[in-house]
């Protein structure tokens, strides 16, 4: 259970002022001089050492990748881009940042942008993002006139400008180089790796993206200093995390937690519990509509972070906890999932493209009963197809939910085409 | 130098190679659909997914760098199985109509689905169909057999310089579209050859023949000077196709759309018998009728009254054979540059293009007079384009501006404008001045006025001034537009001592000072100058304007037709190969002079093609060379003069019609209606 001493999005609800004067009194700004005297290489040092996991969903350590950026500056710019295209279905925490807490990722932004040698900042967010991004624009004006951004950013002499793109609503522009990409004017599409963009990213300059998140706790961290934060949660899974709790519970919210917290505590501490109490639950979707699901038994034991739930199958993703109670139709709802990311598959790779939409047709069959019990199998053959064989992880994405389904409910899904087929013997005869 | 080990086998590989490429290198063979070795890398199809060590998941081999210390592993039941599910997942939504397919036979699908594909369907739902999409006249699509694999978008971009291709939507809702717009772009007809699928057929060609039924047979191309690489796919007597054939100096692996679509025009309007003017009315004649007129017309005429003038597309040894001809009739008339161009035939490098094709690549800076390179020459075109996508090149012009889908600085329009670059005026002087490789390519548009020869004196000034002729470099071109015009300089079809140039015959004729003209194969001069006095003998292969105002015609054989020697504007001499045999009782054009020789009592020493080949080599060794640039040494050409202020015109006025066999064919007319007049003569909707 995180301690209110620890918590870093002390406005995570908007109940204070989000603005300059706000932030302040929470803390933000804080000191922003003395984080960048730390220099390059000590700032990134702290964050290695603090073991901050990326926020985004992939969970790489933040420390390693900004220390992937060029040392010494080539004649090409660096790039500092954060990603605000948060899409992932039952994700929203980073829109709370961004509408009540502005300033904690502006400062963020300016102490990794400074560890990264990078002199401009760039902001994408979702064009869905309507009241966020204008709260953003904002504080970056307020930033500007306070001097805390700008030519000499927070006095230390360093230039530091943040530029805010609103996308347009495409969720694969939530993939890093199809967000760079979108960013040059072009259609979102995913770039082949290797180059990275750390050595050619946006316009060809040495480039970091990442998610709001993981850069609006890092000034927090230099501030109180790596040990805090690695002593908070489970080793290699550190520090806090917004975890956003939807589907079948009580009080739906978004909730700083420290990593690491058992999956039952989190829901019933912080979300009320399931509807119809804990016996009433199906599944969970630990994080974010891209994970495999995990069904009841498995929840009332599993801590949330990225090793613990690696560990059965699922992952941590965004932290986007969807609950589902046992009025759910399952098949139907990964069915959903399934359609979504059919539509939202940018066509550009083979496995992705063809694969998405069969998965998802085969997926409406299910849901109906209207398949062979072979189909199941070779739904699942098809999943493995797509997986890890797609230019980005949209692939990975799509294939996963249904993964877990056939793993955790396949007796359901049987049970569907059996009944179909009942149905269908007794309206013949 | 990076070493890597690829199943088990060592080998070391160049740097900035792909993975891919160590892979072929090795001698292991993997399947691709979206990599192309001459366009950008995509790695969108997933087809060439090899297992590298220390990585999760297979890597998209087309795009990854070749690493030292690599382990790559192409034959392990993994990469079996990413293959086997790509290739299932580019068939679930493909058609499967090989059997009505025109790229059935010749397709990279089929081929592939045949070594990595199942036996069976498990895609139990509907198939996606897609709408045909309009591409012009050329390329007919049916966008259901789509991949999806982009090569047409990236050829477009980037080889064609058009940005006309691209997909819509996303999702498997992605579609390649023009909107709807032919293709503006001479090189469309290669979106053909790089589609790997049926999706992009050639239109004229659809439905006709199955590629197992077709004779091929090897030749090179006449429809522009370039001499690209061709093959010629035949079945029975008919040509059914051209397709372009893999030379990496002249062509690559591209070819014009009017090389490979005016073959339809091969089989229309063709002489296929002797005529003979009688009562101002050609009548069907047999060989010995028109020999006879001929000789009748002949005898005893002396040699002054008598000239002769080479086409665009004749064939050296033809020429050679007209030459001798002429010279035992005595006449010093004759002339292979109908279109007037003052070049100097005593000076080759004065009129070869000098770079040569793929000399271009390393020039940094280009100035182009008077010349169309786009429509003139779109693969020379295309090459300095490729040479402007690698960076720093720099292109002036003087000229009718143009959009040559690279940037160029417009400097001027007429000679005048070049007199002041000559003089060292302006701003891309100091470009000219500070290249290492700077080039100056002269068209056909500024040698054919009556100006001509102080034109090409002012662009030699040129490339003396800013040292285009240094050791190792000879910047100094011309670009031809007549595939047979550097044959007939090389041989001498030009003026003997006293004898009459083009514009002189034209003259003479019209005044009736030459009594006989024997037009071979030329049919761009305007006949309404030669007058009615004048007896013409055409022998050539289209019914084209030289047989309209012929008296007698004999026919002869088109490219396709003949076994033919040619040399293209870089000085390369390239053979061309009997494909099909001439129709009717066309013949080959120099037995048809064979014979005549006889006929007029002047026999030509040579019975066979080998023996008049060895005469070519008598009387100029280049043609011993053969697919050789055998270079020129510099010396002075061209007349001192200012030069007329007129601006230069254009050589090529309609790209898609430029000689007998374009005008004449079907698909060029339509091509000619729909692009050939160029966007801005195109209908708007509001054009009344």
């Amino acid at each position: 259970m995180l301690q209110d001493k620890d918590r870093i999005f002390t406005n995570l609800y908007g109940l204070h002022d989000w603005g300059l004067k706000g932030a302040r009194q929470r803390g933000v700004w804080d000191g922003t001089k003395k984080l960048l005297e730390l220099g390059r290489d000590g700032i990134v040092q702290q964050i290695k050492d603090s073991q901050l996991r990326g926020r985004g969903g992939a969970g790489f350590p933040a420390g390693l990748k900004w220390s992937f950026m060029p040392k010494e500056n080539d004649g090409r710019p660096h790039y500092l881009v954060v990603n605000a295209d948060e899409s992932e279905p039952g994700s929203c925490k980073d829109r709370e940042i961004l509408r009540n807490d502005p300033h904690r990722l502006l400062e963020g932004c300016l102490v990794a942008g400074f560890a990264m040698g990078a002199e401009a900042c760039y902001i994408y967010i979702r064009g869905e993002y309507v009241l966020e991004s204008q709260r953003l624009e904002a504080a970056i004006e307020q930033a500007n006139e306070a001097g805390l951004l700008g030519k000499d950013a927070c006095g230390s002499g360093w230039p530091y400008h943040i530029h805010v793109h609103r996308g347009a609503g495409a969720y694969i522009c939530g993939e890093e180089t199809a967000l760079l990409e979108s960013m040059e004017g072009k259609k979102g599409q995913p770039r082949l790796k290797p180059p990275f963009p750390a050595a050619m990213g946006l316009y060809g300059c040495p480039t970091t993206v990442t998610n709001v998140e993981t850069i609006a706790v890092s000034p927090e961290i230099l501030r109180r200093g790596a040990d805090w934060w690695a002593a908070l949660g489970r080793p290699n899974n550190t520090g806090t995390k917004i975890f956003s709790i939807s589907g079948h519970v009580e009080t739906p919210c978004n909730v700083e937690e420290v990593m690491g917290i058992p999956m039952r505590e989190l829901i019933e501490k912080h979300a009320g519990g399931v509807r119809g109490g804990w016996d009433n639950l199906l599944a969970v979707i630990p994080g974010g509509s891209s994970v495999p699901c995990l069904p009841r038994p498995t929840c009332g034991s599993v801590l949330m972070d990225f090793d613990s739930l690696r560990e059965v199958k699922s992952g941590l993703g965004t932290a986007a906890v969807i609950v589902m109670d046992k009025s759910t139709d399952i098949v139907a709802a990964i069915a959903n999932l399934s359609h979504f990311y059919m539509h939202e598959s940018c066509g550009q790779c083979t496995p992705c493209r063809e694969g998405t939409g069969w998965m998802w047709r085969v997926m409406e069959r299910l849901v109906r009963g209207d398949a062979n019990i072979e189909d199941i199998d070779a739904l699942l053959e098809v999943t493995y197809e797509v997986e890890g064989h797609t230019i980005c992880a949209l692939g990975d994405a799509a294939a996963w939910p249904i993964q877990g389904l056939i793993r955790h409910f396949r007796p359901e899904v049987e049970k569907r085409i059996l009944d179909a087929k009942k149905r269908g013997q007794v309206a013949a005869e | 130098m990076p070493k890597l080990t690829i199943d088990g086998q060592e080998i070391v590989v160049e740097n900035g190679m792909t993975v891919l490429q160590a892979c072929e290198q090795a001698g292991v063979e993997i399947p691709r659909f979206c990599y192309h070795e001459r366009l950008s890398v995509a790695g969108n199809c997933r087809m060439c997914l090899v297992e590298m060590e220390r990585s999760p998941k297979p890597v998209a081999s087309c795009a990854m760098p070749a690493g030292e210390g690599m382990v790559i592993r192409t034959d392990t039941p993994l990469v079996k199985k990413a293959r086997k599910g790509v290739m299932e997942f580019l068939l679930i939504n493909h058609p499967l109509d090989c059997p009505i397919c025109d790229q059935g036979g010749e397709c990279d699908l089929q081929d592939q689905a045949m070594a990595y594909g199942f036996d069976r369907s498990r895609f139990e739902e509907n198939k996606r169909a897609v709408k045909e999409k309009y591409m012009g006249p050329l390329i007919k699509t049916i966008m259901t057999r789509c991949i999806h694999c982009t090569r047409c978008v990236r050829f477009a971009t980037e080889i064609a310089g058009v940005e006309e291709i691209g997909a819509l939507g996303r999702g498997e809702h992605l579609e390649i579209s023009t909107l709807e717009h032919a293709v503006n772009s001479e090189l469309s007809g290669n979106l053909v050859d790089v589609c790997p699928v049926g999706a992009l057929t050639s239109r004229p060609y659809a439905f006709t023949a199955r590629p197992w039924e077709l004779r091929k047979t090897y030749s090179v191309d006449v429809l522009d000077a370039v001499g690209a690489n061709i093959r010629v796919d035949t079945r029975g007597r008919e040509v059914m196709r051209v397709l372009p054939r893999l030379h990496e100096d002249v062509n690559e692996d591209w070819l014009a759309d009017k090389s490979r679509y005016a073959c339809d025009g091969l089989s229309r309007q063709r002489l296929d018998r002797p005529y003979l003017r009688r009562g101002g009315k050609l009548q069907e004649a047999s060989w010995d009728e028109a020999f006879g007129a001929t000789r009748a017309r002949l005898d005893g005429l002396s040699g002054d009254k008598i000239a002769a003038l080479a086409g665009d597309q004749c064939d050296a040894e033809s020429m050679l054979a007209l030459k001798d001809l002429m010279a035992g009739l005595k006449s010093p008339n004759l002339d292979c540059r109908q279109d007037g161009a003052k070049l100097d035939p005593s000076q080759r490098a004065g009129y070869l293009f000098n770079t040569g094709i793929a000399g271009i690549e390393e020039a940094d800076a280009i100035l182009l007079v008077a010349t169309n390179p786009r429509w003139e020459a779109p693969l020379i075109n295309a090459r300095i384009r490729k040479r402007f996508l690698l960076g720093g090149l720099k292109v002036g012009a003087i000229g009718v501006p143009k959009d040559l889908s690279y940037p160029v600085a417009q400097l001027g329009t007429g000679p005048q404008d070049l007199a002041e670059l000559a003089a060292g005026k302006g701003d891309f002087a100091k470009i000219l001045s500070a290249a290492e490789r700077p080039m100056i390519v002269l068209g056909m548009a500024g040698l054919t006025r009556a100006d001509g020869a102080a034109v090409l004196a002012l662009a030699r000034q040129v490339a003396e001034k800013f040292k285009m002729v240094r050791e190792g470099w000879n910047g100094f071109n011309v670009l031809h537009t007549a595939a047979a015009r550097v044959a007939g300089l090389d041989l001498g079809f030009v003026p003997g001592p006293g004898g009459r140039d083009t514009v002189g015959i034209l003259d003479g004729a019209a005044k009736g000072d030459i009594e006989v003209l024997y037009l071979l194969g030329a049919d761009e001069i305007d006949m309404s100058r030669l007058g009615d006095k004048a007896f013409v003998i055409y022998q050539g292969h289209h019914g084209d304007a030289g047989a309209h105002r012929a008296d007698v015609i004999l026919p002869g054989a088109a490219y396709t037709e003949k076994n033919g020697t040619y040399t293209n504007t870089e000085g390369r001499v390239q053979l061309g190969r009997l494909a099909a045999f001439p129709p009717g009782e066309a013949r080959e054009d120099w037995t048809i002079l064979r014979a005549l020789s006889e006929v007029t009592g002047t026999p030509l020493p040579y019975d066979n093609l080998g023996e008049l080949r060895q005469r070519l080599v008598a009387v100029n060794p280049v043609f011993a060379a053969l697919d050789t640039r055998t270079p020129a040494a510099w010396g002075a050409f061209g007349a001192a003069g200012k030069g007329d202020a007129a601006p230069f015109g254009e050589t090529v006025g309609n790209y898609y019609m430029t000689d007998p066999i374009s005008r004449s064919s079907e698909t060029m007319a339509k091509c000619s209606a729909e692009l050939g007049l160029g966007p801005q003569a195109q209908a708007t909707g509001t054009h009344g």
